[in-house]
């Protein structure tokens, strides 16, 4: 088990056909079941072609109809990646991944409401990764994004990050002392996404081969803070903690968009004494997460 | 992306709300000239910089008289003003704005943002104008109105109206108020803002509602479709070593301590610069190289770190994923050449091609100083600028 994709997810790329799409599809592909997962691609302009073995259809919902597949991984530049966030959702699937970096944040707004409305009206819910994530990966089955593959090992610890090389740190972390990840997710560096930590951690919590979780927050928004509020009451797991970010300065955006600091429950300090205090085992030094981890076990 | 309170201005203006009449001006001369067009027997002088707290520090006069304005502009134009947001160093004063005067009955609060816990347009308003708004929020959180505005709807006539009254807008002015208020929010969601703020809006004596402040910033990734913004930007009010690292795609700001770092991803690069202070000692700046970390682009990181003339030694961390750590540390050894690295240098790399990258950096004839861990590579650049 792992949460949200296994070795049977079957996978849309929305964007496949440009530099980035493509490139890592390839690799995606090459990851353990990733040839039998990524079944379709997305291209209004070359529908019934083929590209990496993959048959290119014109919208998501006939790749969905004709592949059965249940997720997207989108690559389309910002400009056109909200409108390829709605058109995954308006296809019924399970889950959007969005790795594009840049989106307008207004773009995010609309597209976000959006979704929200149409479940309040009763339609499917489609769950968004993202965006400006690295995606997620269930270890030695399937990985969907941009991260190494080779990093990760089969295990029984979850990962959740707003930032992709910190997720990379901390389970190249685990893999060297032994432990392995039942999932590792990143839920992106924007200020307005889909899935947050405490979704993410939720989903931890209720699966029953996630033995541990390591949470990794960064400065700007009230996400880490709600999700330590949320263990303190739900979690049974223990969880360590990392913000990063003690010494960057307010008002500055430090390259992640969602990365800044504009009032006092913002910074760093701030959210590590939160996620103590709802029992987290919080650690100032980034390098040793995956130790702290493994005493707790 | 910030601009100035006269850009501010004109942008509002163009949406249709009211703002004093003013010129912006670059010289004294300008300056008499420009209230002289004016008329009137009252001016503001104000002095145009990004910082808020203007007043505070003495950039905001009130003349009486044209050879009032020539003083104020000749003290404030080429002044270093210093605010609380500006740092003890200050901002040089390059522009001014000459407005006709106002005459304030009442100073309110009124601004728009974006909400990250409702994903939502925050609207909010405050019968605490012409004060620090994070003030008001600290002390009298109750006097300050929020409402959350779905981009579909935009902000309803009841919203409006809830905001008016509740500051306690009087009823003859009360429709000029929903007008501003809905005015306010169209502007931000028509220049993709991230934050537009009028501090204060006021009530003048004939029940008048104008803007007498603007304050807006912008979100950087929907600039492509504002050309008529980016116009705007004013160079001189930005770090020129941002400016340059910008041009190179490299996310890069300056900070106070003396060890340069250069990393990989803003999250990894944040926790590198945390564990400098961890260990001791302060990072002179953030520096994000992105996921393709290139000869030329690690070359030019080294190059702006190293304008800073308080960095003593330079902490490279590299988590090598689809990047390969040989490809990087090629990149590192030729960087350093180029520009004839005198301060110490410890490399982390790991990931893909670790081994390589590792034996790269020991085969270059170079003083690289080598570390498995974050923790080990901090410690390590510490020890040696001591």
């Amino acid at each position: 088990m792992s949460i949200l994709i296994n070795k049977d997810t079957k996978v849309i790329t929305q964007g496949i056909t440009g530099k980035t799409g493509q490139f890592h599809t390839e690799k995606c592909q090459e990851y353990a079941n990733g040839k039998e997962c990524f079944v379709a691609g997305v291209n209004p302009k070359k529908a019934g072609e083929k590209i990496l073995d993959v048959p290119i259809f014109g919208t998501v919902k006939e790749a969905a109809a004709e592949t059965g597949a249940t997720v997207s991984v989108i690559y389309v530049p910002p400009a056109g990646a909200a409108a390829a966030i709605w058109e995954a959702v308006e296809a019924d699937l399970d889950l959007a991944i969005c790795i594009t970096e840049g989106i307008p944040v207004r773009d995010m707004l609309e597209v976000r409401n959006k979704m929200k409305k149409k479940v309040a009206a009763g339609g499917k819910e489609t769950l968004l990764l993202g965006p400006n994530c690295p995606g997620l990966i269930t270890p030695e089955e399937i990985k969907i994004g941009i991260m190494p593959g080779h990093i990760h090992r089969k295990g029984r610890i979850g990962v959740v990050s707003r930032s992709g090389t910190l997720t990379y740190e901390a389970v190249a972390q685990l893999t060297e002392i032994g432990l392995g990840q039942s999932s590792a997710v990143g839920i992106g560096g924007d200020p307005i996404n889909g899935l947050k930590h405490i979704d993410v951690m939720r989903m931890f919590n209720d699966d029953p081969d996630t033995d541990a979780v390591i949470m990794i927050g960064e400065i700007g928004g009230p996400d880490e803070a709600e999700a330590a509020q949320w263990c303190k009451a739900n979690m049974k797991k223990p969880i360590v903690g990392f913000i990063a970010g003690v010494t960057a300065p307010a008002g500055k955006r430090m390259g992640h968009a969602g990365a800044l600091i504009s009032g006092g429950a913002d910074t760093a300090d701030a959210k590590l004494a939160i996620m103590e205090e709802c029992g987290f085992t919080v650690t100032r030094n980034p390098s040793e997460m995956a130790k702290l981890l493994k005493a707790m076990l | 992306m910030k601009i100035h309170e006269y850009q501010g201005k004109e942008i509002l203006r163009k949406f249709g709300v009211t703002t004093p009449r003013g010129v912006p001006c670059f010289s004294v001369d300008e300056a008499v000239k420009a209230a002289e067009t004016l008329g009137g027997k009252v001016w503001v002088v104000k002095a145009q910089i990004h910082a808020g707290g203007r007043g505070k520090g003495g950039g905001v006069k009130v003349a009486k008289s044209l050879d009032e304005v020539r003083q104020y502009a000749g003290q404030i134009l080429g002044m270093q003003l210093v605010t609380h947001q500006t740092g003890p160093e200050g901002q040089k004063v390059r522009r001014l704005l000459i407005e006709e005067g106002a005459d304030i009955k009442k100073e309110y609060y009124v601004a728009a943002l974006t909400d990250r816990a409702t994903q939502k347009v925050a609207m909010m308003a405050s019968s605490e104008g012409g004060m620090d708004i994070e003030e008001v929020a600290h002390s009298t959180p109750e006097k300050i109105l929020k409402v959350f505005v779905d981009p579909a709807t935009g902000l309803t006539d009841e919203q409006a109206l809830y905001l008016s009254n509740g500051i306690g807008v009087p009823e003859g002015s009360t429709a000029q108020a929903v007008d501003t208020l809905k005015k306010l929010y169209t502007t931000y969601m028509e220049t993709d803002a991230s934050l537009a703020e009028i501090n204060p809006l006021i009530l003048e004596g004939n029940g008048t509602i104008k803007a007498l402040d603007a304050k807006f910033n912008f979100d950087s990734n929907a600039l492509y479709r504002h050309p008529e913004i980016v116009e705007f930007r004013d160079l001189d009010e930005e770090d020129a070593d941002e400016i340059e690292a910008s041009k190179f795609d490299l996310a890069y700001i300056s900070l106070d301590g003396n060890i340069g770092c250069l990393v990989n991803g803003a999250g990894l690069a944040m926790a590198t610069m945390d564990t400098i202070k961890l260990f001791g000692a302060e990072p002179a700046n953030f520096l994000d190289v992105g996921g393709g970390a290139t000869t030329e682009k690690v070359t030019e990181a080294f190059k702006i770190m190293l304008k800073n003339p308080k960095v003593k030694g330079i902490l490279v961390n590299i988590f090598g994923g689809i990047m390969r750590c040989d490809t990087i540390a090629t990149g590192v050894v030729t960087a350093a050449k180029e520009v004839h690295l005198s301060v110490p240098l410890v490399v982390r790399m790991k990931g893909t091609n670790e081994e390589i990258g590792k034996q790269i950096l020991r085969d270059s004839g170079l003083p690289i100083i080598a570390a498995d861990t974050m923790a080990e590579a901090a410690q390590k650049i510490v020890d040696a600028v001591k």
